[in-house]
């Protein structure tokens, strides 16, 4: 057995059913949130250290970025 | 539930010649029974995991290196375990590095702690909001790998409160949606509205002009980002 299909290799193809524009006095494309936005809804890809937990990493970035709230996308569980 | 990809150090208990190693390693891809081990978060079920690829690295004397590419909840400390058990010489899993979550790898958008502080204090200094983007990704970046469909900006409120989406909203979508699919609604700008579970197949809701599509599962956008286009019931 060989390579089958990894999940983030999926192809898709978009479809249009209708057409309608925007309106742009509402809403943001995300890479032109405003920043408050942005840090709010954002997401980082971090290297962890091996040691600490996720939960502890998670704290400390909390408190650097000075964030109302963050969590993490899940512990490593071998 | 996304894809994962580990750098995994495999321990042996007796020297195993290579080529037996490399054997065995290709035998464990495809779908594989697991019971998830003593100390783990699930409940203790044999459960079918599918390996997408094993791929050996390298090997010095009983400390084998390989990449392992897997479906989410694959315990790796199982599969070491169970490759010793076939190899006859018993194994366990000694160090172990997660790779990939998903959309999420180990490329220019990875950053170390250090990385981050540095870049904000940079920010703090000289207020320029492109080193803050650096590093942290709108919300969308998560959802890059499912099944989108766009929607009207009509649309968009109702769903900010929980509504289900109904075929007049739908704009665009990704073929091959199936009934019970996890998909992610947009609206046209690209902003995450929810995540929701599919009630008809793509082709179908091409052909629908009324009734529910998607029923809704979490919803990511505040409301009143757009303007309320429905009425309520009671006036």
């Amino acid at each position: 057995m060989r390579r089958i299909n990894e999940p983030w290799n999926i192809k898709r193809s978009l479809v249009v059913k209708a057409e309608e524009e925007t309106d742009m006095r509402f809403g943001h494309r995300p890479e032109e949130r405003p920043i408050k936005e942005h840090m709010r809804f954002g997401i980082i890809n971090l290297d962890k250290p091996a040691g600490p937990s996720s939960h502890e990493v998670t704290a400390w970035l909390k408190r650097i970025l000075s964030l109302e709230s963050a969590g993490h996308g899940g512990t490593l569980e071998a | 539930m996304t894809g994962k990809e580990y750098v995994c150090v495999m321990r042996l208990h007796s020297d195993v010649p290579e080529d037996k190693v490399t054997k065995v390693l290709d035998e464990f891809q495809g779908p594989l029974y697991q019971r998830p081990p003593v100390r783990s978060s699930v409940k203790r079920q044999l459960r079918t995991r599918t390996i997408y690829y094993n791929d050996f690295i390298e090997m010095d004397e009983r400390n084998v290196l390989f990449k392992v590419g897997c479906e989410a909840g694959t315990y790796i400390r199982k599969l070491c375990y169970d490759i010793g058990e076939v190899l006859g010489s018993g194994a366990h899993m000694q160090e172990l590095r997660r790779t990939r979550v998903g959309p999420f790898t180990e490329d220019e958008s990875l950053v170390t702690l250090h990385d981050i502080s540095y870049l904000f204090s940079q920010w703090q200094e000289t207020k320029d909001e492109s080193l803050l983007r650096k590093f942290i990704y709108p919300m969308e970046k998560a959802l890059e790998l499912m099944p989108k469909i766009h929607v009207r900006d009509s649309a968009v409120d109702a769903l900010c409160h929980g509504a289900h989406l109904t075929a007049p909203g739908v704009l665009s979508l990704d073929s091959g949606i199936k009934i019970g699919d996890a998909v992610a609604v947009f609206t046209q700008k690209g902003e995450a509205i929810t995540l929701s579970e599919a009630t008809v197949s793509s082709e179908k809701m091409l052909k629908m002009d009324h009734g529910f599509v998607a029923k809704t599962q979490r919803v990511l956008m505040p409301r009143g980002m757009y303007p309320k286009m429905w009425r309520s019931t009671q006036q």
